[in-house]
């Protein structure tokens, strides 16, 4: 078994970077939401289960996770609306179609959130000059559904690569005999494309819902979880408990929870739906 | 024409912004108040000075040695995972996929707390080794996939003329995987370079930042420089454009390679 000593050795460096920066620091985590934890201070004790007795009365947290919650999911169904006519497009569509889809991918959310906060300026921005009547950062409504436009926009042309991959691997002649069979365009996609995709539609749906649940990036630039917390994600919440006020433990104790519903979302999919191939 | 409008209204919704950006990058502050400039200037370009091409620098080298890291101790480890039989390698590459679905923030805590303890927190150096958890898992599962599909016959060959799995990976697999390398060194590189929750945790001399975090942090004295930002956005954006109008065919595949296998 030479080549099975020589596989350990080889596969050891990847393995030990990643226990180092993700499973030790996500078991740390657990171990510090345990604690009382005030970097400033110098405080740090051991409180069993306190933070989580707290957190399950901290109305913030309940809000945070009703918001990151709705966000997740109508940003994910518009994205998944939007990407399938876009995916159909790109199909017949020629590469440089594709590159300028992919650009809003390809650069960072702070920039991209940034600029549409440029948009909706409520002084000059371009959106504010079109609709003047709606203060698009400023109200709780209206902001969320701003941080969801972002995303829509910096995300949508993911699902749809996703989408158009899973239509560039039906093969032609399934179609063909589709039109042969005098099935019209609407039910050869609600009878043929739509089912083929599948795969493709559940593997968008599982990356997107994980990835939007962590949503950090866009809302911090564009609202900070303003206005009057109305944005405020997990993630925002975890960040600004562990980064602003300095507390490590009930800081990481959010950050726990937020893992725990990532790992309850990871874990119903793969049971319900069957296992995504990547 | 019906695919026509399409494409047009799919333009628009994805460019539009990008082009409006692009404008205002170019409009003199003292009419931003207009609803259209009535000349165009570098003035901001010119403003953005030192600090921001600082940003820039320090983006290319978190990124850049990122990308080196994740490929070098990703690539000889796929290759293990794809050819090697060896205890552990599917629990390898299923922890991989595992934790690249992991939320940052349930990591920002301790990571912050390790770094301050080694001295690496507030540097450069001290943020490849975070960004490694999401570009890592990335690496491992595009390069095996790659190598999987390269034939074993050339394993066997290559140990039948007296090379050790070692050897045959550095002299016979290396050499035929450049184009799976480029692909993963340009989405880890993107993705390392738009990155911002970590650098905006671990770093706080103002010098050091990455640009995300001095775009998210950009501010002026008195009023929002939106044409300043404009001009850094546009900076920030280029080579992505660049990159992605040059390698789009790869960055596609490298995005969905095994998301459509069932």
């Amino acid at each position: 078994m030479k080549s099975a000593r020589h596989g350990a050795i080889m596969a050891a460096p990847a393995a030990a970077v990643l226990a180092g920066v993700a499973l030790v620091p996500v078991l740390a985590a657990v171990w510090l939401s345990l604690h009382r934890s005030i970097v400033v201070f110098h405080e740090h004790r051991f409180v069993g289960f306190g933070n989580f007795h707290f957190l399950l009365e901290d109305g913030r947290f309940w809000s945070a996770l009703r918001t990151t919650a709705y966000f997740t999911i109508v940003a994910v169904a518009v994205e998944l609306l939007i990407g399938l006519p876009v995916a159909l497009l790109l199909h017949r569509g020629r590469g440089l179609l594709r590159a300028a889809v992919l650009l809003p991918w390809a650069i960072p959310t702070a920039v991209s959130a940034r600029m549409w906060a440029w948009l909706f300026n409520a002084d000059y921005g371009l959106l504010h000059r079109l609709a003047p009547r709606v203060d698009w950062l400023g109200s709780p409504w209206t902001a969320l559904h701003a941080a969801i436009l972002v995303d829509v926009w910096k995300t949508t042309p993911f699902v749809a690569l996703i989408l158009l991959a899973g239509l560039q691997s039906i093969p032609e002649d399934v179609f063909e005999a589709a039109n042969v069979d005098g099935a019209g365009r609407a039910r050869t996609f609600a009878l043929v494309t739509l089912p083929l995709l599948k795969p493709a539609i559940l593997v968008a749906l599982l990356f997107r819902m994980l990835d939007a649940f962590r949503v950090f990036d866009a809302i911090y630039v564009l609202t900070e979880g303003g206005p009057a917390n109305a944005t405020e994600t997990l993630s925002i919440y975890a960040y600004k408990t562990l980064m602003r006020s300095g507390d490590f433990g009930y800081g990481s104790t959010l950050s726990v929870a937020t893992f725990a519903c990532v790992l309850v979302i990871g874990v119903a999919f793969v049971r319900f739906l069957g296992k995504p191939a990547r | 024409m019906k695919r026509a409008i399409g494409v047009a209204a799919l333009l628009l919704f994805f460019l539009a912004p990008l082009a409006w950006q692009l404008l205002t990058s170019f409009w003199p502050d003292a009419e931003l108040t207009r609803p259209l400039p009535s000349t165009l200037t570098l003035a901001n370009y010119a403003g953005l000075g030192g600090t921001f091409a600082r940003a820039v620098l320090n983006s290319l080298i978190v990124a850049a040695g990122t990308t080196a890291v994740c490929l070098a101790v990703g690539a000889s480890a796929a290759f293990a995972i794809a050819k090697l039989e060896f205890r552990g390698r599917s629990l390898l590459l299923g922890a991989a996929l595992a934790i690249s679905m992991f939320p940052p923030i349930a990591t920002v805590s301790p990571l912050y707390l390790a770094l301050r303890a080694v001295g690496l927190r507030d540097t450069l150096a001290g943020l490849v080794l975070p960004y490694a958890s999401f570009a890592l898992p990335l690496t491992l599962w595009l390069l095996t996939s790659f190598f999987r599909e390269l034939p074993d016959e050339l394993y066997r060959a290559a140990l039948i003329d007296g090379c050790t799995p070692w050897q045959a990976f550095v002299h016979v697999y290396l050499p035929l995987s450049w184009p799976a390398l480029a692909t993963c060194a340009i989405l880890v590189f993107i993705f390392s370079w738009n990155e911002l929750l970590y650098a905006l945790s671990f770093l706080s001399t103002p010098s050091k930042r990455t640009i995300p975090v001095a775009i998210a942090l950009f501010a002026g004295e008195h009023v929002e420089p939106w044409g300043q930002i404009a001009a850094a956005s546009v900076v920030a954006t280029l080579p992505l454009a660049v990159l992605t109008f040059l390698f789009q065919r790869r960055i596609v595949a490298g995005l969905t390679a095994g998301a459509v296998k069932g």
